[in-house]
């Protein structure tokens, strides 16, 4: 579905990834983990337009990116939940919700995404009159979830869904991440939290100042020697 | 409230009939005016983009459409698109390159204030055609009758009065189109968290230059009518900073993010005006301007949400404070 092949970008002279090939097939949910600065973000900032990539080309069902301005790519079925949440703090839970679904094509199925997202996430029908500000972490989290889930998109791009959440947030937060998967999402999350959403993914890639490492399957790397030692510490 | 709002309407619009001086139907006919001049300012001023460069667009409403009239003949009702014309391009020109690089805040401010200055100094350049700083008076069509319909000249305040009654309420129209669009709530999503807005498919730059183009061209009508109803415009009075200054002042002194907040600025900076021409008069040079800058860093201060805002404010406040009984 989503195809990067020898991708670099960078900031300025600064070159954050190095020739990043990777795939994530429909269905699927796809993990890209690594330590801090290993070039994510950037990442998932290439997919979804908001950085040019300086070399590779990135593709959505066959069809290239290259040209497509960062508010069409949610056009092409991709909807990110970026880093931090980056709700609009002012607007409501449910003004929000609604912003997620703006796109012309997203306003005739509103009503019937809405209801899908308040059956996801009940706490979000609670507080749908709520600023999004106001919300707590998790909450933010969740109704930054649905926001990117009322495009009805057929790719789902997470940035570090744990970032700045208690441990027994992100429990829960992975959990939900679980569901979503299992309601036949594809997505591709980019996370630190590296035991955690090894649990929660069928493959994954390990990125490391800016390459690829290594790939495989979620459960085999999360037996490997490599990825013990190095990240979960055992 | 909805009989409230009629019945006001009503009495506003029967007032002139009501036989009063030439002096309280001018000041009237100036509030409506500026009343909605200033809604078309905080038509995008609320959405975050405070532009310190409005008189442009009141400029160039005023002067093409005296300018058609003056040296080619071509009747304001001709001239008023061609002014809105210019305008637009003008509004393109600046609004497209700044929401394009994501100019914003104090930067987006700054350009739009060199924008105002710029029209007013073409104005003084062109003074064999402007008159320059003297002014320009269209060419009368009241010598014989005290109106006429192709010049757009009415010697009659009354019409005047009708007239701007009429735009002022399509002014807050489209205040109200705005505020329940899409783009409105979009829009504060921008401003609130632009990368997050592009990422759910909001074109910034679109969107923002949509809002622009609505403001700009309102402002536009508003330097035309300006022109004909006084039939007389100089550069100070319509372009340059002094002007957008008084716009920003009198939505931001109302209230900008309510209905009628620019128009009870619009009646406050005219009410402040006059008050100081009266008592001070016109002896100590940029006292006025002096004046509207000082209230204008007091009111940002201590009443962000201006003075309709403030009011709304407490009243509902005091409105849902349950009541304590007296001890």
């Amino acid at each position: 579905m989503l195809r990067l092949e020898n991708v670099s970008a960078g900031y300025g002279s600064f070159q954050a990834l190095f020739d990043v090939s990777l795939e994530v097939n429909g269905g699927e949910s796809v993990a890209v983990i690594g330590p801090n600065g290993a070039g994510k973000t950037t990442l998932l900032r290439v997919i979804s337009k908001l950085l040019p990539a300086s070399a590779g080309t990135v593709s959505m069902e066959g069809w290239p990116l290259n040209d497509v301005p960062a508010h069409q790519v949610i056009a092409r079925g991709i909807a990110q939940v970026p880093e931090n949440r980056r709700l609009f703090p002012k607007l409501t839970v449910e003004e929000n919700l609604k912003m997620g679904g703006f796109l012309a094509a997203a306003r005739a199925r509103y009503a019937e995404r809405l209801e899908f997202v308040y059956s996801l996430f009940p706490r979000m029908k609670e507080r749908r009159a709520q600023a999004a500000g106001t919300l707590s972490g998790g909450e933010q989290q969740m109704c930054a979830i649905g926001r990117a889930l009322m495009s009805g998109p057929k790719l789902l791009l997470l940035d570090e869904p744990s970032a700045g959440l208690a441990p027994v947030v992100v429990q829960a937060i992975f959990g939900l991440i679980r569901r979503i998967c299992a309601e036949g999402y594809t997505v591709l999350i980019v996370e630190q939290n590296i035991r955690q959403v090894l649990k929660v993914v069928d493959r994954a890639y390990l990125l490391e100042t800016g390459r690829i490492k290594t790939s495989g399957a979620a459960a085999t790397l999360l037996a490997s020697d490599e990825i013990r030692k190095a990240y979960l510490g055992l | 409230m909805n009989k409230a709002r009629w019945i006001g309407l009503a009495l506003l619009a029967a007032a002139p009939l009501a036989g009063m001086g030439d002096y309280p139907l001018h000041l009237i006919i100036l509030c409506l005016l500026w009343a909605f001049v200033y809604t078309g300012w905080a038509v995008m001023g609320r959405l975050g983009m405070v532009s310190l460069g409005h008189g442009a667009f009141l400029g160039v409403g005023a002067y093409v459409v005296v300018m058609g009239w003056n040296h080619f003949h071509i009747s304001p009702w001709l001239g008023l698109p061609l002014a809105l014309a210019a305008t637009a391009a003008l509004a393109f020109l600046i609004g497209y390159p700044c929401f394009r690089f994501k100019i914003v805040g104090h930067y987006f401010a700054l350009v739009t204030l060199a924008l105002s200055e710029v029209v007013r100094l073409i104005i003084i350049a062109l003074r064999d055609y402007t008159g320059g700083s003297l002014g320009v008076t269209p060419k009368t069509a009241l010598a014989k009758a005290s109106w006429s319909l192709s010049a757009m000249q009415f010697s009659s305040k009354l019409v005047w009065f009708y007239v701007i009654l009429m735009v002022w309420l399509a002014g807050l129209w489209i205040w109200t189109r705005v505020d329940r669009s899409m783009s409105r709530l979009a829009l504060e999503a921008i401003s609130q968290e632009e990368d997050a807005a592009a990422s759910i498919g909001m074109s910034v730059t679109r969107l923002k230059l949509g809002v622009t183009m609505v403001s700009a061209l309102m402002t536009c009508v508003g330097g035309v009518l300006y022109a004909q109803y006084q039939l007389y415009v100089n550069p100070e009075s319509v372009s340059g900073i002094g002007i957008s200054l008084q716009m920003v002042f009198g939505a931001i002194a109302g209230g900008m993010f309510v209905r009628l907040g620019p128009t009870v600025g619009a009646v406050f900076t005219l009410l402040l005006a006059e008050g100081l021409r009266l008592t001070i008069g016109h002896d100590i040079h940029g006292l006025d301007a002096t004046i509207y800058g000082l209230m204008l860093v007091l009111f940002i201060i201590f009443m962000p949400k201006g003075i309709l805002g403030a009011a709304i404010e407490a009243y509902e406040k005091r409105r849902r404070a349950p009541r304590v009984a007296p001890a």
